[in-house]
């Protein structure tokens, strides 16, 4: 009698697990290629902040190639980079690039990098600094990422790719010393990657 | 009965005031009025679905196992918003997406199955969705407004996240130069903001059950 019981409302289960499943997995479906678009569009939106659109010609979303698990990228897995070029000539790489170290974890920055090592751009994608202080780094809130720009390994020379208080070159924003401290380093080792990488990623 | 409903899901049994229930993301979520919003919005949805459903199976679900039927038909529902707020409304995804699935865990949406839909018909089930629900998202919505304010000196910011580009110019900026007040954005300032509330719905119940005894 038990038993019945049992088998019954496992019967119940099972049938409610099956409807439930179809149901998700058919939106899935449905959604999918809709989702891909967006996540692309996504992409471009930031690469394209980071790239003027004039300045190359290719498909940059699908050209892209991965590169392995690396201490100066800040990566514990394979990671995507996106190749810019001009009429089939180099221009820039754009690195995805992990900042291991900032207040509150990772931060997750879009590094473009021109063909000849000076830095295009920097953007934090992801980051979970604190709200009104670290947080300066996304571009809505101030102008302090920008600071990079058309910087290289030769201006300033490597030992003066440090925050002003660690007697660097780049500013710090008042309050937070640790979040600038994090990308100042992850983007000078993401300059340094290239140097020693360049041969492979075009 | 439907008055009834109504006036409980808003104000006498409101889930973020009177239940005290889904406090996590509530307080997670609401350092803008368009963050409470949109989190505001998924949960009235989720709530007006999984009432409805829970409703039109109550008459034969099996007492031992409705639970985790219950929980599973609330997972399938939110799994669901989830797809469909990444494929059409991707850039307010991208703000609230950790908490779009956290809402499964909201107590507030099992506790309104099994104490209201899977006694009551499927009509009365989804209005009762739909009020526990606005009522949230009117907290949430408040809050967030409070917080924003205080915190940021700006009301709607964002706004473009959920309705369009055109929306952009919803955003009321009322001081420039505000430098922020960090303490409203930051957890605690949920914490004080929420107690406020609370502290003014129950001041005002106290004094309408003052004026009634005097009448």
């Amino acid at each position: 009698m038990n038993i019945k019981k049992i088998l019954i409302s496992g019967f119940f289960l099972w049938i409610f697990a099956l409807v439930g499943t179809t149901f998700v997995a058919v939106t899935e479906n449905t959604t999918r290629t809709k989702i891909e678009d967006n996540e692309r569009l996504i992409l471009l939106r930031n690469l394209n902040t980071l790239l003027p659109a004039e300045q190359f010609d290719n498909d940059i979303v699908n050209d892209r190639g991965t590169v392995p698990a690396s201490d100066l990228l800040g990566t514990h897995d394979d990671t995507i980079f996106y190749r810019a070029r001009l009429q089939g000539k180099p221009i820039a790489v754009i690195f995805n690039t992990i900042a291991p170290n900032g207040y509150s974890g990772k931060i997750h920055l879009l590094v473009c990098v021109y063909a000849d090592g000076k830095v295009a751009g920097v953007r934090a994608v992801k980051h979970s600094e604190t709200p009104g202080l670290g947080d300066a780094i996304e571009t809505q809130k101030s102008n302090w990422i920008f600071n990079f720009n058309n910087h290289s390994l030769d201006s300033p020379v490597p030992s003066k790719w440090l925050v002003k208080k660690d007697g660097g070159d780049f500013d710090q924003f008042t309050g937070a010393t640790i979040t600038p401290r994090a990308i100042v380093l992850a983007v000078k080792n993401t300059l340094l990657y290239y140097q020693q990488n360049s041969d492979i990623i075009f | 009965m439907n008055t009834e409903i109504t006036q409980n899901g808003l104000w006498t049994n409101n889930v973020a005031l009177v239940q005290l229930l889904g406090l996590c993301p509530l307080l997670a979520v609401t350092n803008t009025t368009i963050n409470g919003v949109g989190l505001g919005v998924a949960t009235m949805v989720t709530l007006i679905f999984s009432n409805t459903l829970v409703s039109l199976i109550r008459g034969f679900i099996r007492s031992e196992v409705r639970l985790p039927v219950f929980v599973l038909i609330i997972a399938c529902v939110v799994t669901v918003i989830e797809l469909l707020m990444k494929a059409f409304f991707f850039d307010l995804f991208l703000v609230l997406g950790i908490f779009i699935p956290l809402i499964v865990t909201n107590c507030a949406i099992i506790g309104r199955a099994e104490g209201f839909a899977s006694r009551n018909p499927v009509g009365a089930s989804a209005l009762d969705g739909f009020m526990m629900g606005l009522g949230f998202l009117g907290v949430l919505a408040l809050l967030g407004g409070m917080r924003e304010i205080i915190g940021s000196g700006t009301l709607l910011s964002n706004a473009d996240l959920m309705f369009g580009e055109s929306a952009k110019a919803l955003t009321i900026t009322f001081n420039e130069d505000y430098s922020g007040f960090l303490l409203a954005i930051l957890p605690p300032g949920a914490f004080f903001g929420l107690a406020i509330l609370i502290a003014v719905k129950n001041a005002m119940v106290i004094q309408s059950k003052e004026k009634s005894a005097c009448n």
